[in-house]
């Protein structure tokens, strides 16, 4: 049977009628039409998926529809206020961070999360973190260089 | 069969409800790469578009795909909208390797315009001269002159057409920034001044003038610096739009029924149980079998209803463990397989002779496989992640027989190649199932089915018979590659007595080409057996190398790594336990590298990790050094994959490990230590970068375990259980 569920997506409320084991990355990109999450195994090996669910790191391709009722879900699409980015994505533009940029909205969104969990993350902690998230362009030093960086700049 | 993203499959439709939340929902985005054809009348003014079309026919049917594209009037390539707008056009593809910057970088550079004045269109047959396939590093020698050649032509054409208007010599003029100026009369005029009433599209609208010459690389002011990607904010902003990412009003998603096991045929089938899911069409024309609907959701529903009624007949298939005697079995020739010096051998003071193996593995793209399809009026589009819009396009024609002009490929900036994005299976499924469903259908491919049927690097297993004299010379070398290919299948060392060959054999998987070929494969088992040579004849691997190595180059890069790793110091120290050093080098696709690695091994718990790797790497001329930077990194990265974990399994015909869960790519913990070195060759033209710098990581590697075990092992991946003992039978 289909449920109905509401929840917010970039500080917009949306209602979705669906099957309640439909995952959220469906949800997103084929009803909401956000596409900048990404699916590339939907078993949660690689983090190209990444959203935030009340703030927190999410696998946006094994979150089922039944779970995401009266959450918040933020995406690549709401970090930027306007034109203004998020320091983390202006961290990603200015170490170079990308490739074919394919995984670049779930490492942002990652860090975002570490971030919001660890302000302060060790070099240890960083790799621990991110090692969730596959760049098969191999970009991770840039990769990197990025975290550090929107480390560095959220410390100031 | 295929699996499903979740446990829920009982076989009803769902239908979903929701508003788009997206800027423009429901709508092709406006990305240069995906605009329509009024799109393009918008961007380049609809006075011209005939001209335009009728320039680009004509290129593309001229250059056959050679990658250069010239000859052709200078509007096939470079448009000038009577805005002023820079319209570059190519066949060329854009999927992280960096080509979109540096072509962007070489048409800037021959107009004396600012790189973010161009606007760089790519990989669409309709709009873009066939530069051939983006692969086999040829866009840097091929694709980038054949631009830069355009460029420096529109610049003249246009300098012409304002001395005409002013009554001066060509010569007494100068163009910096889109500004065309004449000193002596302080008369200045802009691109987009003269492009006003098209008067500058006309003028580009002719052959380029015979005396051409690009800007020589002493006196260039974009090409050599590291030019960003000019679409890089779209991809932290997710606005960019990848093939696999684009919707379209109407549009359904499409899932293609896949045999149980390789070779299966299927018996029978029945569609019935799709066909009664609320807004689903199944569709079976012969063996191919596929679904579409609403959603990607129901589309797996909807296909797994009707898989669980099908009946296949399965077909024998080895597995990974058995491939290499398999592939030996089935050499297409067995003479070839032979020793033409077998006698200089046997009167020789030593001889060796090894196997060497590599599995095979996948290129596992970031983005799967995709393509949107749509049909109109009989003409067919298809959006797409592919390497060979033109192969595509002529895939398509034959697979629907169509004339070229009803048959147009599209492709927006994707998410990773590596050689495996050449063959069009994606685009005739989505276009088979858009014409049975009468509406747009997007098929993406999971990643299951991109590990299992999709094409494959390789196996390849390598013997090597070699002979040393007294002095500790090679003198004889025969090497064969069976089933993997001829890439840098040659050495490049003087050995006076050498045969090497490929020879084909009968593989049992699809298999094609993979970031620099067959070379990894073949550098692997060389560099590795010249350590085995080295430590035979009681030689430094160093000095052993450039005792039987005269390309220059390659003898700069690989005395070059020696140094920054201080190679010879540390050969001489003692190194800790379980600690072990190793070198390679090679040379292909006209670059030169060569890798020294430091490695912490656990024997007992079969662990190997790579500490350190100092790299050289020389491919000419740099065109832009960071891109380079990341190319070479992204090689030596991908190339520890290869080097240390990555293999596909299979069984009864069935993959394995068909899973990101099981198939261990490269993650941010397995990031040595990174010591890189590029080389400017100067006066050397630049060639391509994104291939060769994967080749000497492996070997390397493998000559490290021996130096710190004592054991070689001869495969790929190099895993210690296949260790053998370092004798070396003679
Ligand atoms: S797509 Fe979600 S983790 Fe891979
Ligand atoms: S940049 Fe291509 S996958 Fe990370």
């Amino acid at each position: 049977m289909d449920i109905t569920i509401g929840f917010t997506v970039n500080g917009k409320a949306a209602t979705v009628t669906t099957d309640p084991q439909r995952p959220l990355l469906d949800i997103l990109r084929e009803d909401l039409h956000l596409t900048g999450t990404k699916y590339g195994c939907g078993e949660g090996f690689c983090g190209v998926c990444t959203v935030l669910m009340d703030g927190k790191r999410t696998l946006a391709c094994i979150t089922p529809a039944k779970d995401v009722d009266q959450k918040t879900i933020v995406t690549i699409e709401g970090l930027a206020d306007g034109d203004k980015l998020h320091p983390v994505q202006e961290a990603f533009l200015a170490e170079g961070a990308m490739q074919c940029g394919y995984c670049t909205p779930g490492m942002i969104l990652t860090t975002v999360a570490l971030l919001r969990e660890n302000p302060q993350p060790t070099e240890a902690e960083i790799l621990n973190w991110m090692d969730g998230n596959i760049c098969r362009c191999n970009n991770y030093p840039n990769i990197l260089n990025a975290v550090r960086r929107a480390v560095r700049e959220a410390r100031r | 069969m295929m699996k499903t993203r979740d446990s829920n499959s009982d076989g009803r439709s769902r239908k979903s409800q929701s508003t788009p939340i997206a800027s423009q929902p429901g709508t092709l985005p406006e990305t240069l790469s995906g605009i329509d054809r009024r799109g393009f009348v918008q961007l380049l003014g609809a006075g011209l578009l005939v001209t335009v079309f009728e320039g680009i026919a004509e290129a593309q049917r001229g250059s056959g795909g050679g990658g250069g594209g010239r000859g052709r009037n200078v509007s096939a390539r470079i448009h000038i909208g009577e805005d002023g707008t820079l319209t570059v056009m190519t066949g060329k593809i854009e999927m992280g390797q960096g080509a979109r910057a540096e072509l962007t970088q070489s048409a800037a550079e021959e107009l004396h315009l600012s790189p973010d004045a161009i606007r760089m269109v790519m990989g669409d047959t309709q709009l873009c001269p066939d530069d051939g396939t983006t692969a086999g590093s040829r866009t840097t020698p091929s694709t980038v002159p054949a631009v830069r050649q355009a460029a420096a032509a529109a610049r003249m054409l246009l300098v012409g057409l304002a001395c005409k208007q002013w009554g001066v010599a060509e010569n007494s003029v100068e163009v910096r920034d889109g500004v065309i100026t004449h000193p002596p009369s302080k008369r200045s005029v802009t691109f987009g001044e003269l492009a006003k009433g098209g008067a500058a599209a006309r003028a580009l609208d002719q052959p380029p003038p015979p005396n051409v010459s690009v800007t020589p690389v002493k006196e260039w002011k974009v090409m050599g610096t590291s030019y960003a990607r000019p679409n890089r904010r779209d991809l932290v902003t997710g606005a960019h739009k990848f093939p696999s990412d684009l919707i379209l009003p109407n549009m359904l998603h499409g899932k293609v029924l896949r045999p149980p096991s390789y070779g299966a045929k299927l018996l029978s089938i029945d569609l019935e149980p799709a066909r009664a899911m609320k807004d689903v069409v199944a569709v079976r024309e012969g063996d191919f079998v596929g679904v579409a609907a609403p959603t990607t959701f129901q589309a797996t529903q909807a296909l797994e209803a009707v898989a669980e009624t099908a009946r296949w007949e399965p077909a024998p298939h080895p597995s990974s463990t058995e491939v290499y005697d398999y592939l030996r079995r089935r050499v297409r020739s067995k003479r070839d397989v032979e020793n033409p010096f077998a006698a200089e051998m046997a009167k020789a003071a030593r001889g060796f002779r090894q196997t060497y193996r590599t599995a095979y593995i996948q290129h596992a793209p970031a983005e799967t496989r995709t393509a949107l399809a749509e049909w109109k009026d009989g003409n067919l589009t298809v959006w797409t992640c592919t390497q060979a819009p033109f192969g595509y396009h002529s895939e398509l024609m034959r697979a629907f027989q169509l004339p070229s002009e009803c048959v147009r490929v599209i492709v927006p900036d994707f998410g990773c190649g590596f050689g495996g994005k050449h063959t069009a299976e994606s685009a005739i499924e989505a276009a088979r199932l858009a014409r049975a469903a009468g509406r747009p259908v997007s098929v993406k491919w999971t990643r299951e089915e991109e590990f299992t049927w999709a094409y494959f690097r390789p196996a390849a297993v390598i013997e090597i018979e070699a002979a040393l004299d007294e002095k500790g010379q090679i003198v004889v070398w025969h090497f064969i590659n069976i089933n993997s290919g001829a890439a840098a299948v040659q050495t490049p060392y003087r050995i006076a007595r050498n045969n090497c060959r490929y020879v084909p054999s009968d593989p049992p998987l699809r298999q094609g080409s993979y970031r620099t070929l067959a070379a990894t494969a073949n550098n692997f088992a060389r560099e590795c057996m010249m350590d085995e040579l080295a430590a035979a004849a009681g030689a430094d691997p160093l000095d052993f190398r450039l005792a039987h190595l005269d390309n220059e180059r390659l003898r700069a890069a690989l005395e070059e790594a020696a140094r920054q790793f201080n190679w010879r110091e540390r050969r001489r120290q003692k190194r800790a336990a379980g600690t072990g050093i190793g070198l390679a080098c090679g040379t292909e696709k006209a670059s030169v590298v060569a890798a020294c690695v430091e490695i912490a091994v656990d024997e007992a718990k079969g662990e190997i990790v790579v500490k350190k790797v100092t790299q050289v790497f020389e491919a000419g001329t740099v065109v832009n050094p960071e891109n380079l930077r990341k190319q070479v990194i992204g090689c030596i990265l991908m190339g520890l994959g290869g080097a240390l974990r990555e293999e596909m399994i299979f069984e009864g015909g069935r993959m394995l490990n068909a899973s990101f869960g099981k198939y261990l790519v490269p993650r941010f913990k397995d990031v040595p230590e990174l010591d890189i070195h590029l080389r400017n060759w100067p006066g050397l033209e630049p060639v391509g970068g994104g291939e060769t710098p994967i080749i000497a990581i492996a070997p390397a590697i493998g000559n490290a375990v021996f130096d710190a075990t004592g054991k070689r092992i001869r495969q790929m991946p190099i895993n210690l259980s296949t260790a053998k003992s370092s004798q070396t039978a003679s």
